[in-house]
């Protein structure tokens, strides 16, 4: 595979790009104090006296915090450290109450680990692993919010104390696409290990992106950190405008400063925050409130325990025990919602068929990223607002795998399902579409249509081949439309002879 | 009748519980003597003298109806404005908390409480807690109770727990809290002849203490004597889950198992303590004391803590680095003081809030804690000076293997006088010489009267425990006091 280029005046640049992902860590409980963490609640109603920094308030480490960035680390292979410790980083903003953020600089609680990127949805050999340095535990500051007052600044401590990941990729990526692969992985391990919804909209995960061009081959580039990034589409957008503006600027014959910038989706180009110079000297020192977290095998353990089949391997078995093809293994393990739904689907499909899961399984992900994807498509829903339940999907699969119902007519049902919500049972029985498999019945529609066509059957055995279809399709009319496909063909050969 | 106001914890509690006086006439009594030194000692930052007498209500009104009686139940005491006090103003003696009321109350505070104490007011001290003569407070020094013989000059009363140490020798309060850094409770008590104890790091819950130095700040009490101090430790100590560095471990009962007998035990006399050009009166002290534990049937052993010298140096770094961050919440955007010149921006609020809102030692602690850690700096600072913290714990365990408990000087000198350090940070430092070796290593240490220099002043000896040892140091403490026989008491001059 050629690599991404750009293509400059003086050659071909490479850019390089590593990801620094703030992932809201899934839980009741903010980091260090009770208070609750619901997306959307009224500005500082989520506050408590520590979130506040009021004094003499002390940092309570809320374990399930730490359980949750273990779990995410055993998630990307990575090391776990059982001894870690949170250190201060300080700053004064209005947002941060205690004029310091509690992280982890010097101890991370995970190190190093990496995950595997697949570049091209077509083809499974495209993948890429990209090194993860670690994964950090830490604070979210509050918000300011500049539209309450003519002059004034209010402060919401809602997000004060919320707990994120931090999770920093090696500057392994190469392109907007691997950026965006990247971070897309990312996205789906955490969801489906449960640790951040991943929505990225309201915050829960956001990207700094670091980027720097180079010729081949040559040393690294000085780089330029985009900070809180809200979309994969935004990140690919600015790896590929980042990168773009610097190689103009190198070729103009400037030189790239090492600063913090913004991404502006509206104009799609970033804008210089602040540059090193004005950089903070963050005085970083161990929290001296908190003792260090160490952790024991039998912790370690039951995180490991409690994690789900993950999207990686999950693929792989539903390429070679449920013999799914690879497009589809791929589709039905982006998001851990799709595969939950397809294994209710399967498990109920196969229990009504009393048939292995293997032997169901390409009809259940067939019918379900045609049929029942194309159908909500239109109406412009997602999966988890499906009308029809993997339940009645599959008691529909038994339907059609018994030979009940024909493919056309599950069509018709499945129409049906998603207008009224009906079982597809109760939709068969009232419709009439149940399918006829009575050989007697079949051959007498039969006799009957090349009775009274008796001139092509002529021509058939004379030779006109392509009358076969027109015999299926008049058998078919006058079975209204319930004759068993297979057995009309079967039927018509043998009397056609 | 006695002058309730001369009785100590233990008399007062046993006295409330046998019917002797109530405890009403004990916080009306205390009530009437605070309100009388206030103006000469200036040992309280807010007068809290209603508090006192509903908690004594309580007091008499629960042994009325025969309920079972507190620890401290009917003892009235002062509370250092360090402690965070629902309703009632807690200022750290600070500009910048000057009119801070906290919506909730400190967990030792409340154990008090609970156990049956009330409060007579809040107790001035160095702002912060941060100074060794309780001249950095935002309300006024604290004016120390003694005098030297012939003379009237003012004398400090030591730090930071200056209004408390002053409280309880003036006699207006029989017990009070103070919060240990770097010595803030064991040299006041030594300055003004009165019992201190810092238990280990982490048996007195920090949560509600306003922080200067997190891995070094503990509650204790202060006291007439060492039993009263026992009495009182048990009620503020204690498992706290809203502290992370709190001890998960049961509170002994320390008074019911006070034993002066120190047959069997072995006292350490560390060398390094003994220094060149040393007091000596302070030195005379000291020698009494070796010879009063070698009375009470104590094995006295010479011991090295080798790197003694380099304690005060990693004290004042790691102090001052703790305190610049935890004092960052200071910052006018939330409650406390806000200084917003007109026009002004984030930025400036800050910059005139702090101006405004910190005293002088303050601002020079957070300087330094501030340079300590920037970059460039900190691990030829603060990585060194935890070094040398580990290497001093480490000196001090390698004692304990042959030794029960450590006898030496509190401080290096008796009280000074008010303004004869001030203008030089370094002397004034250095005071806490003796008492930072134990703060570093997080040890239980007590200071107990010794006697009285030359000019009649109060000097105090040090016993530094194992940790969790309270019980040793205060074993130890007890067999002093009952051979120093320190009776002396200041005149009221007041």
């Amino acid at each position: 595979m050629t690599g991404y280029r750009i293509q400059g005046a003086t050659g071909e640049w490479e850019v390089v790009v590593g990801l620094e992902v703030h992932a809201q860590i899934s839980t009741q409980a903010k980091l260090f104090s009770g208070a609750a963490t619901a997306f959307g609640a009224e500005p500082n109603t989520q506050v408590s006296l520590v979130d506040a920094a009021m004094p003499g308030m002390l940092p309570v480490p809320n374990m399930e915090c730490i359980r949750q960035a273990v779990r995410t680390g055993i998630a990307i292979n990575a090391q776990i450290n059982k001894w870690s410790r949170f250190d201060r980083k300080n700053y004064f903003y209005a947002d941060l109450p205690q004029g310091y953020q509690i992280s982890q600089l010097y101890h991370p609680i995970v190190g190093e680990g990496s995950l595997e990127v697949q570049l091209d949805d077509k083809d499974p050999e495209s993948t890429k692993t990209i090194g993860i340095e670690r994964i950090h535990v830490e604070q979210d500051a509050g918000k300011l919010m500049h539209d309450q007052h003519p002059t004034m600044s209010y402060v919401d401590l809602n997000r004060s104390g919320v707990a994120l990941m931090e999770i920093v990729s090696r500057p392994d990526l190469r392109s907007p696409v691997e950026a965006g692969a990247y971070l897309a992985k990312l996205r789906t391990i955490l969801r489906y290990v449960g640790s951040c919804d991943g929505n990225m909209d309201q915050g829960s995960m956001r990207a700094d992106v670091n980027v720097s061009v180079r010729k081949p081959g040559e040393p690294f580039g000085t780089r330029t950190e985009t900070k809180n990034v809200n979309s994969v589409r935004f990140v690919m957008a600015v790896v590929e405008q980042e990168a773009k503006r610097q190689v103009a600027l190198i070729e103009d014959g400037g030189t790239i400063v090492q600063e913090t910038r913004l991404y502006d989706p509206d104009r799609n180009e970033t804008r210089s925050m602040r540059s090193k110079e004005d950089a903070h000297d963050y005085r970083y020192f161990p929290d001296p409130d908190l003792l260090p977290i160490v952790l024991d095998d039998a912790f370690v353990e039951e995180c490991r325990a409690s994690l789900p089949e993950l999207p990686d391997a999950k693929r792989h078995r539903y390429e070679t025990a449920l013999g799914l093809s690879p497009y589809n293994a791929g589709v039905l393990t982006a998001e851990v919602e799709t595969s939950r739904w397809f294994e209710a689907l399967l498990a109920q499909s196969a229990t009504q068929q009393g048939k292995p899961e293997g032997e169901v399984a390409k009809q259940a992900a067939n019918w379900l990223t045609s049929e029942l994807f194309g159908a909500l498509n239109k109406l412009g829903k997602g999966l988890l607002e499906s009308p029809v339940s993997p339940e009645a999907g599959g008691e529909l699969l038994a339907l059609i795998g018994k030979g009940t119902i024909s493919g056309s007519a599950a069509k018709q049902v499945l129409e049906i399902m998603l207008e009224t919500g009906n079982t597809p049972g109760a939709i068969v029985e009232r419709e009439g579409l149940t399918q006829t498999s009575d050989t007697g019945a079949i051959k007498a529609a039969v006799d009957a249509v090349l009775a009274a066509n008796a001139d092509k059957v002529e021509q058939y055995k004379g030779g006109k081949e392509a009358l076969f279809g027109f015999f299926v399709g008049q058998t078919m009319k006058a079975m209204q439309g319930k004759g068993n496909p297979g057995l009309v063909n079967e039927v018509l050969k043998a009397k056609l002879g | 009748m006695t002058d309730l106001t001369d009785l100590g914890v233990a008399a007062i509690r046993a006295g409330v519980a046998n019917g002797d006086f109530s405890a009403t006439e004990v916080a009306g009594a205390f009530n009437t003597a605070v309100a009388d030194a206030q103006p000469a000692l200036n040992a309280f930052i807010t007068l809290t003298p209603d508090k006192a007498l509903e908690a004594a209500a309580a007091v008499d009104a629960d042994r009325a109806a025969g309920k079972a009686l507190g620890k401290m139940a009917g003892v009235p005491i002062g509370m250092k404005d360090l402690f965070a006090t629902t309703g009632t103003k807690t200022t750290a003696a600070s500009q910048i908390l000057g009119n801070f009321v906290p919506p909730y109350e400190s967990t030792v505070s409340q154990k008090l409480w609970d156990a049956g104490a009330g409060m007579l007011g809040k107790l001035n001290l160095d702002q912060f807690a941060m100074g060794s003569s309780n001249e950095t407070s935002a309300f006024g020094n604290v004016i120390s109770p003694w005098r030297r013989e012939g003379d009237t000059a003012q004398l400090a009363p030591g730090g930071s727990s200056g209004g408390s140490s002053a409280a309880v020798s003036a006699r207006i309060a029989p017990a009070a809290t103070g919060t240990d850094t770097g010595g803030s409770i064991r040299q006041p008590a030594a300055f003004t002849g009165i019992s201190g104890i810092k238990p280990t790091y982490g048996r007195c819950s920090r949560w509600g203490i306003v922080a200067f130095a997190s891995s070094l700040d503990q509650a204790g009490p202060m006291a007439r004597d060492v039993r009263d101090c026992a009495i009182m430790l048990e009620a503020m100590a204690g498992f706290d889950p809203k502290d992370s560095t709190s001890l998960d471990l049961p509170v002994p009962e320390w008074e019911a198992n006070l034993n002066a007998d120190l047959r069997g035990k072995k006292v350490g006399i560390p060398r390094e303590y003994r220094m060149d050009g040393m007091d000596a009166d302070v030195a005379r002290a000291w020698d009494e004391g070796i010879a009063w534990l070698k009375d009470a049937g104590a094995e006295i052993v010479d011991i090295n803590l080798a790197h003694t010298k380099y304690a005060l140096p990693a004290y004042y770094i790691i102090a001052p680095a703790e305190a610049s961050s935890n004092l960052a919440r200071y910052d006018g955007v939330r409650y406390g003081l806000r200084d917003l010149p007109q026009g002004a921006g984030l930025q400036d609020m800050y910059a005139a809030t702090r101006a405004a809102g910190f005293g002088a030692e303050v601002k020079r602690r957070i300087l330094m804690g501030t340079y300590v850690l920037s970059a460039g700096f900190y691990d030829a600072y603060y990585t060194q000076a935890q070094k040398v913290r580990t290497l001093i714990s480490r000196d001090f365990m390698d004692a304990f293997q042959t030794v029960d408990v450590i006898l030496a000087p509190t401080a290096p000198t008796a009280a000074f006088g008010l303004g004869e350090m001030v203008s030089d940070p370094l002397a004034m430092y250095l005071n806490d010489v003796f008492a930072v070796p134990a703060s570093l290593a997080g040890l239980p240490a007590m200071s107990v009267p010794a006697g009285l220099d030359r000019q009649g002043l109060p000097l105090g000896l040090q016993l530094i425990g194992r940790p969790f040892d309270e019980q040793g140091v205060l074993d130890a403490g007890l067999a002093i006091e009952a051979r120093a026989g320190f009776t002396a008491r200041p005149a009221k001059w007041w």
